[in-house]
C-alpha cells in the first residue's frame, strides 16, 4: 500500500515505529495530489504545478506529523480562506478558526491548499465553485456532492488522509455517501465555530472526513470541545471517542422511519440501505419502524431559515473590509455593484429569499411559521428517542448524479438533502458510512442519526457495521 | 403566493445586491418556484407551538471583563481593498 491510500491511526504506527518519517508522508501525498487532482480537482489550486508538500508543524501530540486537509470555508491564518467565492477572493484569514489552532496542537500540519465547495456552501454538488466543479472519484462524470466535495472527494481518491468539513443540511454526510467515504455531522455545539465563516448560524457544525470510523473518533477527539470564542459551543466533557469502538450492538434499538423509506427513491440504494439494516440485526441490534410526521417540511422550513440567517450572515460583504471591491461614486451603489459582481447565482438566490421572507409583511408567515414547525420536527427526535437508540436512514435518495444534471433546476437540487436536512434543524449527531455499491460501481451511504451528544453511540454502531463488513476498504480507480 | 418581478427587484435593492435584466427575468421565476413548494408548510399545524430559533438550552452567555489581546489594527486592515492613516477607505457617504 502507497503511504498516501493509509488511514491516520495506520500512518501514526509506522511514525511511532519509525518505519517511515512524516517528511516521506507528505512527500508521497503531494505527488499524489500532482498526479490525480487535475482530474478529481477536489483542491483549489491556481495551476498544476508539482506540489511539494512538507510538514509544517513541529508539535508532539496524538496527531503528529499527520496532513489534514481543510474546506475553503474554515480560516486559517495567512492561508487563502475564500469560500470559493469571487466576493472573497485573495482573503487571508488575520487568525486561526479554533479547530485549526487544536489540530496544530495536537501535532498535525494544516494543507495550504484547501478543498473546493459550493461558494459559502450553498449547494449539494461542489458546482457552485468559482473555481469550477470537482469531479467524483468513482465516475469523473458524476458530482461529489456538496457542499464539502472538495474534502470528500480528496478522502475518497487519496489525496487526502482526512479533511475537515462544514454541515447546515448535509454538506459533510451528503458528499461522504456520493464518495464512500466516513462523514460526521457532531451535535449542535460540540465542535467551536469559530473562524468558520458563517452561512447559517443556528444550523452549521463542522465535522470530519476520513477513510474509517476509528480516524473518525480521533479527529473527533482532537477537535471537540468548548470553546469561550463561540457562545453556542457546549461546555460539557468530551469523551474519548476511541473508546466507542467497542465492535459491540448486541440489544441497540434502531428506529427505521417509515417516511424516509418512500415512493420515489432510488430503487438499488433503498435495497442496499434495507440490507444494511439487516445485517445491523444479524449484528444483535434489534430495529423496528418509527415514525417522523413532521419529515415532508424539513426541506421547506431549511430553506427559509437557512437562507434568513444567511442573508444576515453574508451582508458582511460589502467590498469595505475584505475581499472584492467594484468601485463606484457612491457607497450604495458600490455595495450593490460589489455585491452583484462578487455572489454567483446560487448566493444571490439564497440571500434574496432569505431578505424576503424576513421582510415587512412576510416575517410571519414564512421566518416564524418555519420557526414553529422546526419545533414539530425537533419534537418528532426526542420522541423517537425516548424508545430508541439512534435512528437509521439511506443518506441521500440517490447516489451521486451526473454534473450538470440538477444546475438549471435550484429545487430538485434542493430535494437531494431530503434526508439529512432534519438532523441539522433539530441539532442531533449523524454520520455517513458507506454501505454498498450500485450496479454502476456508485457508493450509496447509511445514515445514522442519535440524540444530542449521542457520537458515542453512533461510533459504535458505525465501527461494528465496518468490521462487519469492509465497504470502507474499496477504493476507486482514477 | 406570488412574486412578482417587482417584489424581487425589491428584496434585490434591500439586500445591496445589483440584478442585471436577465438574472431578474430567471431569478424571479426560480424563486416563484422555490416558493410555490415552501407552501406546503401552510398544511401544518402550529396552532399553540412555540419557534425554535436555536436548539441548545444557552441564553445569556457572559464572560469576565478582562482586557485581552485583541487584533492590530495592521492585522485587521491587512485584506482591505483600500485604506489610509489605520482607517478603510469608502466612497464620500455625505455630498
Amino acid at each position: 500500500m502507497e503511504l498516501y491510500s493509509l488511514t491516520a491511526h495506520q500512518l501514526t504506527d509506522k511514525l511511532h515505529k519509525k518505519e517511515i518519517s512524516s517528511t516521506d508522508l507528505f512527500s508521497a501525498l503531494g505527488k499524489r495530489i500532482s498526479e490525480k487532482d487535475s482530474r478529481v480537482r477536489a483542491y483549489v489550486r491556481r495551476n498544476d504545478a508539482q506540489l511539494d508538500l512538507k510538514p509544517t508543524n513541529q508539535n508532539n501530540g496524538p496527531l503528529a506529523g499527520i496532513p489534514v486537509s481543510i474546506k475553503d470555508n474554515i480560516c486559517t491564518e495567512g492561508i487563502n480562506t475564500e469560500c470559493c467565492s469571487k466576493i472573497l477572493e485573495g482573503f487571508k484569514p488575520p487568525y486561526d478558526a479554533t479547530v485549526i489552532r487544536k489540530l496544530k496542537d495536537a501535532g498535525a500540519s494544516i494543507l495550504e491548499t484547501k478543498t473546493n465547495m459550493d461558494e459559502f456552501a450553498f449547494g449539494s454538488s461542489t458546482e457552485n465553485s468559482c473555481f469550477g466543479p470537482t469531479h467524483n472519484p468513482w465516475d469523473l462524470e458524476c458530482v461529489p456532492g456538496g457542499s464539502s466535495g472538495g474534502s470528500a472527494a480528496a478522502v475518497a481518491s487519496d489525496e487526502a488522509i482526512w479533511a475537515l468539513g462544514s454541515d447546515t443540511g448535509g454538506s459533510i454526510r451528503q458528499p461522504a455517501a456520493f464518495c464512500g467515504v466516513v462523514g460526521l455531522k457532531p451535535t449542535y455545539g460540540r465542535v467551536s465555530r469559530y473562524g468558520l465563516i458563517a452561512f447559517a448560524s443556528s444550523l452549521d457544525q463542522i465535522g470530519t472526513f476520513t477513510k474509517d470510523v476509528r480516524d473518525c473518533a480521533i479527529l473527533m477527539n482532537a477537535v471537540s470541545g468548548h470553546d469561550p470564542m463561540d457562545s453556542t459551543s457546549v461546555d460539557t466533557v468530551v469523551p474519548d471517542y476511541t473508546g466507542s469502538l467497542l465492535n459491540e450492538v448486541e440489544g441497540i434499538k434502531i428506529g427505521i422511519p417509515k417516511e424516509y423509506f418512500v415512493e420515489g427513491m432510488n430503487k438499488e440504494v433503498k435495497a442496499i440501505v434495507e440490507e444494511a439494516i439487516v445485517k445491523l440485526e444479524r449484528l444483535g441490534a434489534r430495529a423496528k419502524e418509527v415514525s417522523l410526521p413532521h419529515t415532508q417540511y424539513a426541506v421547506p422550513v431549511y430553506y427559509i431559515i437557512g437562507t434568513a440567517e444567511a442573508s444576515s450572515n453574508l451582508a458582511r460583504f460589502d467590498g469595505v473590509q475584505y475581499g472584492l471591491r467594484v468601485k463606484d461614486k457612491r457607497m450604495i451603489d458600490m455595495y450593490k455593484k460589489t455585491r452583484g459582481e462578487g455572489f454567483g447565482q446560487e448566493a444571490k438566490r439564497r440571500i434574496l429569499l432569505g431578505t424576503f421572507t424576513l421582510s415587512q409583511g412576510y416575517y410571519d408567515a414564512y421566518y416564524l411559521r418555519a420557526l414553529k414547525v422546526r419545533t414539530l420536527i425537533k419534537k418528532d427526535f426526542d420522541d423517537v428517542f425516548k424508545d430508541f437508540d439512534c435512528i437509521v436512514t439511506p443518506t441521500s435518495p440517490t447516489p451521486a448524479f451526473k454534473i450538470g444534471e440538477k444546475t438549471e433546476n435550484p429545487l430538485d437540487m434542493y430535494l437531494s438533502d431530503i434526508y439529512t436536512i432534519s438532523a441539522n434543524l433539530a441539532g442531533i449527531p449523524a454520520i455517513s458510512i458507506p454501505c454498498g455499491f450500485t450496479k454502476s460501481g456508485l457508493p450509496v451511504g447509511l445514515q445514522i442519526l442519535a440524540k444530542p451528544f449521542g457520537e458515542e453511540t453512533i461510533l459504535k454502531i458505525a465501527y461494528a457495521y465496518e468490521q462487519a463488513t469492509k465497504w470502507h476498504l474499496h477504493k476507486p480507480e482514477i | 403566493m406570488a412574486l412578482s418581478k417587482e417584489t424581487v427587484k425589491y428584496v434585490a435593492d434591500l439586500s445591496r445586491i445589483e440584478l442585471d435584466p436577465q438574472e431578474l427575468e430567471k431569478l424571479s421565476l426560480q424563486l416563484q418556484t422555490i416558493l410555490g413548494f415552501i407552501d406546503l408548510l401552510n398544511q401544518a399545524d402550529i396552532e399553540g407551538i412555540e419557534p425554535t430559533s436555536h436548539i441548545l438550552p444557552l441564553n445569556n452567555i457572559l464572560r469576565s471583563d478582562q482586557i485581552k489581546e485583541s487584533l492590530t489594527i495592521e492585522r485587521a486592515l491587512a485584506n482591505a481593498p483600500q485604506k489610509k492613516d489605520n482607517f478603510f477607505v469608502v466612497p464620500r457617504v455625505i455630498e
